[in-house]
């Protein structure tokens, strides 16, 4: 396999403009499949939950799965698209035995919903708008394992394994226009208009959105063309770009193998790209030929669907608060600025932070736990900062003692430590670990005697009413408690001492 | 007439997976052009008020509720099969395809 020439990312920006185009398919998380009665569940035996109708035996009937018909409609409408009034199937004819009927069902030029568009947010707040062409229903194909060979891939592969569990899960397929004007920006808008799609389609409740699962895929379409050219350079289509990162990738990577192919004066080859996750590199798969005549017509087995205003209302009316309107209202509620905010949700805590609150922090202390302590702690832990274990109860609790005097705000690290490591709760662990601020005045007044004595220089200076060297007191005392005591009260104490007001 | 040539008969017949001679394809392209020039005449029956139809009868929504029905056990799935190997079917290797 050879390798490809490649610009540098930075060139090839200098020298071309990048067009995109994504098809996204969203697996639906329906219990049964599109067109079968059989279960639609994720890692089973091979080939257990199928029956006539996957297994394209001859004379079965298929009939229309309703729930996934109202996903894809939801879908559609949260994309903001038209619910065509009237659609239908379609037969995709090919052979290949991951469609044991040589041919997918789909829905070829009445998609059930089209013209549609979805605002994407950039990480710096720039908002992008992507057009959606069409989402369409159609089928999964059946699982391939290439066996033979040295790398599993089926150049070399003696031949291979066929599970239909999948064949007939219900999919939807989302096609978006050309992205023209993304510019150095197009890997970054890809990864976060996959990542939208996948929130939306989680959010919805239609899909288990899992990417690692294949529940959403994403065929990623780059072209380039010299700046200032409207007309489209030829594109490449990479496929397998099962991850938010490898679409961003991907992106990158075939940005930059056009423009070496274009600097050498060749044309690009209009061709399926594969990507390759170990290297970061897509090699060549099938030219787009006579391969992709697949003769589509109407799927004689199935009648329209007819998807009247009443039905698409209702359905309208169950769509959950769209995910970035969701973001708009939290912020405001919170009070975060843009740029806090922005952090919040790069960082991944919108949710937790959100319970948090809901638990009865204030929006100000959730945030300074989630993007302090939590975070940082997540990083070493390279978990998200979601997945470390603590609970919105927790900070709730850490704020409280916090708050109360009974600790500062080291100690609450420390007991933060203690909780992830198991230890009990937060009030369980400053009575183990002896963490308690000390409050009583007797030992406090003796290490601060003790500081002044040490610093009688220090000492007439307060007492002079140069308070800012106070410092150095507090510190001899809280040296002297090994940081358990309340500094605010420290420094009351020190100024009672020497007669000074505060 | 129809304008159906060998090389539409000889690409139709590939698409198909469908092994023809150098006559077959000849003979086909004179008979495909007969065929398709007898489905347009009801093209010439049917008036402008007559839609397009995929289906005889105007049937729409034919739905099924999302409930779990029958299965397979693997065996029973396997049992038509030329081949299999571990409750998979087992195919050629595809070469020079996806």
């Amino acid at each position: 396999m050879s390798t490809d020439a490649t610009l540098s990312f930075e060139e090839a920006m200098e020298k071309y403009d990048p067009v995109l185009g994504f098809e996204v398919h969203v697996e639906l998380n329906t219990k049964t499949k599109m067109f079968s009665s059989a279960p639609n569940v994720f890692g089973d035996e091979p080939n257990t939950n199928v029956n006539e109708v996957d297994l394209g035996m001859p004379g079965v009937l298929p009939v229309v799965n309703r729930t996934a018909v109202e996903s894809s409609i939801k879908i559609g409408l949260a994309l903001n698209c038209k619910i065509a009034e009237y659609c239908r199937f379609a037969r995709k004819n090919y052979f290949y035995p991951d469609t044991p009927k040589n041919f997918q069902t789909s829905q070829y030029d009445e998609p059930i919903a089209y013209d549609g568009y979805l605002d994407i947010e950039l990480s710096d707040g720039t908002v992008f708008r992507v057009e959606i062409e069409r989402a369409h229903m159609e089928e999964d194909a059946g699982k391939l394992t290439h066996m033979g060979g040295a790398t599993g891939r089926i150049q070399g592969a003696d031949y291979s394994l066929v599970d239909y569990n999948r064949s007939g899960v219900p999919l939807v397929e989302i096609v978006t226009k050309p992205i023209e004007g993304a510019g150095s920006r197009a890997p970054e808008l890809a990864k976060a208009y996959v990542a939208a799609v996948r929130e939306i389609v989680k959010n919805l409740g239609v899909s288990d959105a899992k990417m690692e699962r294949g529940n959403v895929r994403c065929d990623a379409n780059v072209s380039l063309r010299p700046h200032g050219r409207e007309r489209f350079g030829i594109r490449s289509e990479t496929k397998n770009v099962n991850s938010l990162r490898a679409v961003e990738h991907a992106v990158r990577y075939e940005i930059q193998r056009h423009a070496a192919v274009l600097d050498s004066g060749e044309p690009v080859i209009q061709e399926t790209r594969h990507w390759h996750e170990d290297t970061r590199t897509t090699t060549s798969g099938r030219a787009k030929s006579d391969a992709d005549d697949y003769r589509y017509f109407p799927e004689p087995d199935l009648v329209p669907v007819l998807a009247s205003r009443e039905w698409v209302e209702e359905l309208r009316a169950t769509l959950p608060e769209p995910p970035a309107a969701r973001r708009k209202r939290l912020q405001a509620d919170w009070g975060y600025s843009d740029l806090e905010f922005r952090d919040v949700v790069n960082a991944g805590v919108m949710d937790s932070i959100e319970e948090t609150i809901a638990a009865g922090a204030n929006a100000s202390v959730a945030r300074k736990w989630w993007m302090g302590e939590i975070v940082g702690r997540a990083k070493t832990a390279d978990v998200d900062p979601s997945e470390l274990g603590v609970t919105p109860e927790t900070i709730v609790e850490l704020n409280k003692l916090v708050e109360g005097g009974k600790i500062n705000n080291k100690m609450a690290s420390q007991v933060l430590d203690g909780v992830l490591a198991g230890e009990g709760t937060p009030a369980e662990i400053v009575e183990k670990r002896g963490l308690a601020v000390v409050s009583d005045d007797g030992p406090l007044l003796e290490a601060i005697d003790a500081a002044l004595a040490a610093q009688p220089d220090v000492a007439e200076k307060i007492r002079s009413g140069k308070l800012q060297a106070i410092g150095a007191i507090v510190g001899g005392v809280m040296k002297a408690t090994r940081g358990q005591a309340d500094a605010g009260r420290v420094k009351e104490l020190i100024l009672e001492r020497l007669g000074v007001e505060g | 007439m129809a304008a159906i040539n060998r090389d539409d008969v000889a690409h139709l017949a590939r698409l198909a997976h469908i092994e023809m001679s150098a006559e077959e394809l000849d003979r086909m392209a004179g008979e495909l052009a007969v065929i398709v020039d007898s489905v347009k005449s009801v093209s010439e029956a049917a008036g402008d008020d007559v839609p397009a139809t995929s289906h005889p009868i105007p049937l729409s929504n034919v739905f099924r509720e999302d409930v779990v029905g029958h299965t397979f056990t693997a065996e029973q799935a396997l049992s038509g099969a030329p081949d299999s190997f571990e409750g998979r079917f087992k195919v050629p290797a595809i070469l020079d395809e996806d």
